[in-house]
């Protein structure tokens, strides 16, 4: 598919298939068009041409929240919270955004499911201290926590994270990681990350990208190893 | 799915957390004022007398319901309505002309309990569609196109003979009995107005907890997000126009019920910008806060002309003291009088304990 912006293409004929439960990264230097990649495949903006396929299905013209009910999730590179709301209520909202009942004027009860499944994401990104809180309050790494909770509410098939691990202290990234390799294993996902150490050890295949164009793909350590690669990575000035 | 199933979540079945759940609920509940004020309510009619009862009680309840629902637009959905005014005129004029009148080539004399549910139905039907039109826009155009629609409904009216009477209105609009008691009597009428008053108050208060009123606050918040997460806001955003069209064209019926009369004078544009003008001053993050305006308004409406007069002043101007006090309550405080108020509360607050506990930094 290809984006363009004005005159500017973010993305030029990039083809990428990801079979069900493969988890990848997507690497590449800054204004490569991963978060763009991300926007086309989630619909908030879509492909100027190209067509996506997800599980099959042809979801090209589906907006957002369609696609997101068909099992696709996403996280964001800047943190797109509720800062009004409480940590619970963030991920109440994603629990019921994927469920019945999105008009519901019932208050949920004590005993309601999607209450339970809040309490145990909550629990799993470990923000049950705050999750009374009002999300402006809280520290940026629990901000990404939470970032990350929203994007496993409900019964995801397949998730896209967009740098999850930007800003996040050497404990945090730990967590992250142990999150990631802790998902069951048909749930696959695409992770943008300038970490290597992160990507590399929680992903199955690469690509890279370079100016809106896929450079290369390959597992892991060839990757790693590759020579063109660690110019352009070092060379194209990150890190 | 392991880690939805990593920990496990047992509530509490105990009546306590029963009890902390209900009081989170309604905060209200373990406040010793808001008792007080409810009582008060209650036994108003033991106090005032037919005017204040009326004059100033009722009238504040029912401009209080129309600007609750331009707060629950504003303040959970993040959208300005100016035609809130105009959606409950459109429900008093509905009540004429269904129900019986003065001008009986116009209304058609259906019985009260067939010609509101008809009128709130038309109301609230209108609401929505202006509602729909309105979510195609954001911020300020939000703003001009529902005054747009609150102007031409005015000049509708103006010039439409056939059903609104054109500039003379619908007069002498017939009000309720039944059960043997007239519910437009000063007494009956102020209870039927503190009732849908106190229904729309809770029930605002309580859908803003529900599902729909938080992901209204989620699409206030971040759209893009929303849909992100399964939401369609739009959908949402027409929804909410849609329950607070209602609660207008309730505000409406109690009105027309209330002056037994509707004429364009009653949804000119200068009613719909003083609903603006009583939400805001009141404060609209909270409820409460457009029945605070619209008691300060009806006040002062009421008052500021002897006062006024007494000062040796034009009693006409009162309109400057209410855009006197619009602008400095807009300039001191963005949440109106309730965020006045609590600023206050938390200073004095914070007060007492410093002098209390000692001093430090
Ligand atoms: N909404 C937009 N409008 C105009 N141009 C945009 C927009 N979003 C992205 N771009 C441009 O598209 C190009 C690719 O941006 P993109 O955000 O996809 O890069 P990225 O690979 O995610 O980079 P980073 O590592 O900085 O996040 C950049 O040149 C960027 O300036
Ligand atoms: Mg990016």
């Amino acid at each position: 598919m290809t984006r363009l912006f004005g005159a500017l293409a973010a993305l030029t004929d990039v083809t990428i298939t990801v079979r069900p439960g493969e988890r990848r990264a997507v690497l590449g230097s800054n204004g490569a068009g991963k978060t763009t990649l991300f926007n086309c495949i989630t619909g908030d903006f879509p492909p100027s041409s190209g067509t996506i396929r997800f599980f099959g299905e042809d979801i090209t013209q589906f907006p957002p929240y369609e696609r997101i009910r068909r099992g696709l999730r996403r996280t964001y590179q800047i943190s797109a919270l509720f800062p009004g709301l409480t940590v619970q209520d963030n991920v109440y909202l994603a629990c019921r955004g994927v469920s019945r009942g999105r008009f519901s004027f019932l208050r949920p009860g004590q005993n309601d499911a999607l209450m339970h499944a809040t309490e145990t994401l909550v629990q799993a990104v470990h923000l049950a201290g705050v999750k009374d809180q009002r999300v402006a309050e809280l520290a940026h790494g629990q901000q990404r926590q939470l970032e990350i909770a929203l994007a496993l509410a409900g019964a995801p098939r397949f998730i896209l994270f967009d740098e999850p691990a930007a800003g996040l202290s050497p404990t945090e990234r730990r967590e992250l990681i142990e999150i990631l390799t802790s998902l069951p294993a048909h749930m696959g996902y695409i992770i943008i990350e300038h970490d290597m150490d992160v990507a590399l050890r929680v992903v199955e295949s690469v690509t890279m990208m370079h100016n809106g164009r896929i450079f290369k793909e390959g597992l892991p350590r060839e990757i790693e190893s590759d020579p063109e690669v660690q110019e352009l990575y070092l060379g194209g000035g990150h890190e | 799915m392991s880690l939805l199933q990593s920990t496990q979540f047992r509530p509490d079945p105990s009546a306590n957390a029963t009890r902390r759940a209900l009081l989170r609920a309604w905060p209200e509940l373990q406040n010793p004022a808001a008792w007080l004020v409810a009582l008060i309510l209650v036994i108003m009619p033991l106090i005032a007398n037919g005017f204040f009862l009326i004059e100033i009680f009722a009238t504040t309840l029912i401009l209080g319901v129309i600007a609750l629902s331009l707060m629950f637009l504003a303040g959970y959905g993040g959208m300005v309505s100016l035609m809130q005014l105009t959606i409950a005129g459109f429900a008093g004029y509905m009540v004429a002309v269904f129900g019986m009148s003065g001008n009986a080539n116009i209304s058609l004399g259906w019985p009260w309990w067939l010609a509101t549910p008809m009128a709130l139905a038309l109301a609230t039907l209108f609401g929505t569609l202006g509602g729909a039109l309105a979510v195609r826009t954001e911020g300020i155009y939000t703003i001009m196109i529902t005054l747009a629609i609150g102007a031409a409904f005015y000049y509708f009216t103006n010039q439409n003979w056939a059903i609104f009477n054109g500039h003379t209105g619908i007069n002498t609009v017939a009000t309720p009995h039944f059960w043997g008691v007239d519910w437009r009597s000063d007494i009956a009428f102020y209870y039927v107005t503190l009732g849908v008053a106190a229904i729309c108050y809770f029930a605002v208060q309580y859908v803003s907890r529900a599902p729909f009123g938080l992901a209204l606050q989620g699409v206030r918040d971040n759209p893009r997000r929303m849909a992100a997460l399964g939401f369609n806001p739009n959908a949402h955003r027409i929804a909410a126009y849609a329950f607070a069209a209602f609660i207008a064209a309730l505000g409406g019926v109690l009105q027309v019920w209330n002056y037994r009369q509707i004429s364009p004078g009653s949804v000119s544009v200068g009613a719909c910008i003083d609903v603006l003008i009583i939400a805001v001053v009141g404060g609209i993050t909270r409820p409460i806060g457009p029945f605070i305006g619209a008691l300060i308004f009806v006040l002062l409406r009421t008052f500021a002309l002897d006062v006024l007069i007494k000062l040796g002043l034009d009693g006409n101007r009162f309109r400057l003291l209410i855009g006197l006090g619009f602008l400095a309550i807009v300039f001191w405080s963005s949440d109106g009088v309730i965020g006045l108020w609590e600023r206050w509360r938390r200073r004095s607050a914070s007060s007492t304990q410093r002098s209390g506990g000692g001093r430090h930094g």
